[in-house]
């Protein structure tokens, strides 16, 4: 997908964001609005994955460890038609299959998530069969942060790099906060780049909203051959919304009517802007 | 496939030779293993299968993930470990992973129970029923004999919902009863027939009841049945209620705790049923676990001919 396209779908997937957790009073808004770059070049430009080509075993794969931010993927899914829009008006809703993260019950998700360390092992083992079957399939997950403290996720790091699973990229989600505070005040992550390379990995930095940058990097992996990859994608928590930006309570704050609409406005601009510019 | 003919075995080299032949011709048999390949016997199926086995190392949150991920993509992922480690440090794995996300893992605990005997409680699984009863979507089954452990293994390999497969490390029998050559997973096996009192027992605790009950028939004139309850879960509700018609004194036996296991899921079933059978739970007690090899510790805790011969006594007045 061209750029210009991808970052007017950048917009308008935030607009559903709000909206969607606007009306279920629930959602974990700024991981959301941090991760949605990702998946959307994840699902527009990089990864060969449709409702057409789900059951096929030559799809690539994502698992989003980081299950939390579910609404992002939920919009991204619903995009790419695995299931219709006003779907999600039912999210976290009584006796609704769109539940606060995610679940295989729902078209285009391929694991149940929600507790932190658990996504990289199973992509480990997701990537090592398909190196076995030479299936050519590529892995991708999106871990957080705060998640990085799980020590599931050091246990894979060293299995994947053991298996040279090159076919296996993992994205950091990296925003600098978690539910608490900033993780340098949680559990420090730094150098994190260099904890990385020491556990084997190929290791790169990314502005995780830079649409092109993301596309570019993602669309040219590996990055070394034999290597699994690591990119940190640097990212704000709540990216969008003014008020939201690097503010720890909308970690899962729900906006107002009157924040809401602010919101929309903001966006509303932004695509204004878009335009303009396009022109 | 060819037969397995064998006589007395630990299970884990049966699982290892059904696992070998099961591969032959099935690619996708794969087994998992966190540093255990020699524990669980598994040496000659990964010099026959290389491409087969996957070590993940000590690491048994990683070694369920990555079985997850294998069966995830069409995989017969056979993840073992000590079942102490496995049930207890990757349980919210084998929760999320494999239980909620329905991956079609086999989960294989060796040497389970209190196998590791002096090894002491680090090394004892005396939890692992009681946990995975409360989990939803995963089968739990500790098979009495060799023949149980190989059909179990087979079957395990066909499923396409998570199961849990515990194994000792001592010698089993070969057929605890060579006229029943049925087996199916959620449906206990009579090991044999009796009209005075009732055995329900799982996994190494069923050698014991055959055992106690041949001390009662030659001591006493006492005819026991016998069921291997080799599934706990699902639990086989028709037969275990058909036991209990009777009305006849049950006794149940495992090699766990006696809090959550096979004696609270049996009388949980029967309480609410309105059965009024006499029923004594014989396992683990809630307490430190006396050190010891296994078969010193089955004495100590009554899983043993003499100690059951006695419990069984005590429940008939005699």
């Amino acid at each position: 997908m061209h750029i210009a396209e991808l970052k007017r779908k950048s917009i308008e997937s935030r607009k559903k964001i709000l909206k969607y957790i606007y009306n279920a009073k629930a959602g974990h808004t700024g991981g959301s609005l941090s991760i949605i770059d990702i998946l959307n070049v994840l699902y527009n430009n990089v990864m060969n994955v449709s409702p057409e080509n789900f059951k096929s075993k030559t799809r690539d794969v994502f698992v989003q460890s980081k299950g939390h931010c579910v609404e992002a993927l939920y919009v991204v899914l619903a995009d790419k038609g695995f299931f219709p829009e006003e779907d999600l008006l039912s999210l976290c809703k009584y006796n609704s299959p769109y539940i606060g993260h995610p679940t295989k019950s729902i078209p285009g998700i391929e694991q149940n998530t929600g507790g932190l360390g658990h996504g990289l092992p199973i992509c480990a083992g997701a990537a090592l069969a398909a190196k076995r079957d030479c299936s050519g399939v590529k892995v991708f997950t999106v871990l957080g942060d705060g998640e990085m403290a799980e020590g599931s996720n050091w246990e894979a790091m060293m299995f994947a790099s053991h298996y040279k699973l090159d076919n296996l990229c993992a994205i950091l989600d990296y925003n600098k906060l978690q539910i608490t505070a900033p993780n340098a005040d949680v559990m420090g992550l730094e150098p994190i780049d260099k904890k990385l390379e020491a556990f084997g990995w190929a290791v790169t930095h990314v502005d995780g909203h830079n649409l092109e940058e993301l596309s570019q990097t993602l669309n040219n992996l590996p990055l070394v051959s034999g290597k699994p990859t690591f990119i940190i994608a640097h990212t704000t928590k709540g990216k969008g919304i003014s008020y939201m930006e690097n503010v720890l309570k909308w970690h899962h704050g729900v906006p107002s009517k009157e924040q809401y609409d602010l919101a929309i406005e903001e966006l509303d601009k932004q695509l204004q802007e878009l335009e303009t510019v396009l022109k | 496939m060819e037969e397995i003919k064998r006589t007395d075995a630990a299970n884990l080299e049966v699982f290892s030779e059904v696992l070998q032949s099961l591969a032959a011709t099935d690619r996708d048999i794969t087994v998992v293993t966190s540093d255990s390949r020699g524990s669980g016997k598994l040496v000659p199926f990964g010099q026959k299968y290389p491409e087969q086995i996957v070590e993940v190392g000590i690491a048994e949150q990683n070694l369920v993930g990555v079985a997850t991920g294998l069966a995830s993509m069409g995989k017969k992922a056979f993840a073992v470990s000590p079942a102490c480690f496995l049930t207890a440090r990757a349980l919210e794995q084998i929760k999320n992973d494999v239980a909620y996300s329905d991956n079609a893992v086999k989960l294989i605990g060796i040497s389970a129970g209190v196998s590791y005997g002096a090894l002491g409680t680090t090394h004892h699984s005396l939890h692992d029923y009681a946990v995975l009863r409360a989990i939803n979507n995963i089968a739990i089954v500790a098979p009495a004999d060799n023949f149980e452990t190989a059909e179990a293994i087979k079957q395990a390999a066909k499923m396409q919902s998570p199961i849990y497969l515990r194994f000792g490390k001592k010698v089993m029998p070969a057929n605890l009863n060579p006229n029943r050559t049925d087996f199916k997973i959620g449906k206990g096996r009579i090991i044999q027939e009796g009209s005075d009192l009732t055995f329900i027992a799982t996994g190494e605790a069923v050698l014991p009841c055959v055992e106690a009950a041949k001390l009662l028939g030659k001591e006493y004139n006492i005819s026991c049945k016998i069921i291997s309850l080799h599934t706990i879960k699902p639990l086989d509700t028709e037969l275990l209620l058909a036991a209990a018609e009777n009305k006849k004194p049950i006794i149940t036996v495992e090699e766990h705790s006696i809090n959550g296991g096979l004696g609270e899921a049996v009388a949980s079933l029967l309480f609410q049923n309105e059965c009024t059978n006499k029923f004594k739970i014989v396992g683990l007690p809630d307490d430190h676990t006396v050190s010891g090899s296994q078969t010193e510790i089955f004495n100590h805790y009554g899983i043993s001919a003499d100690g059951l011969k006695n419990t069984a006594l005590n429940l008939l007045n005699l």
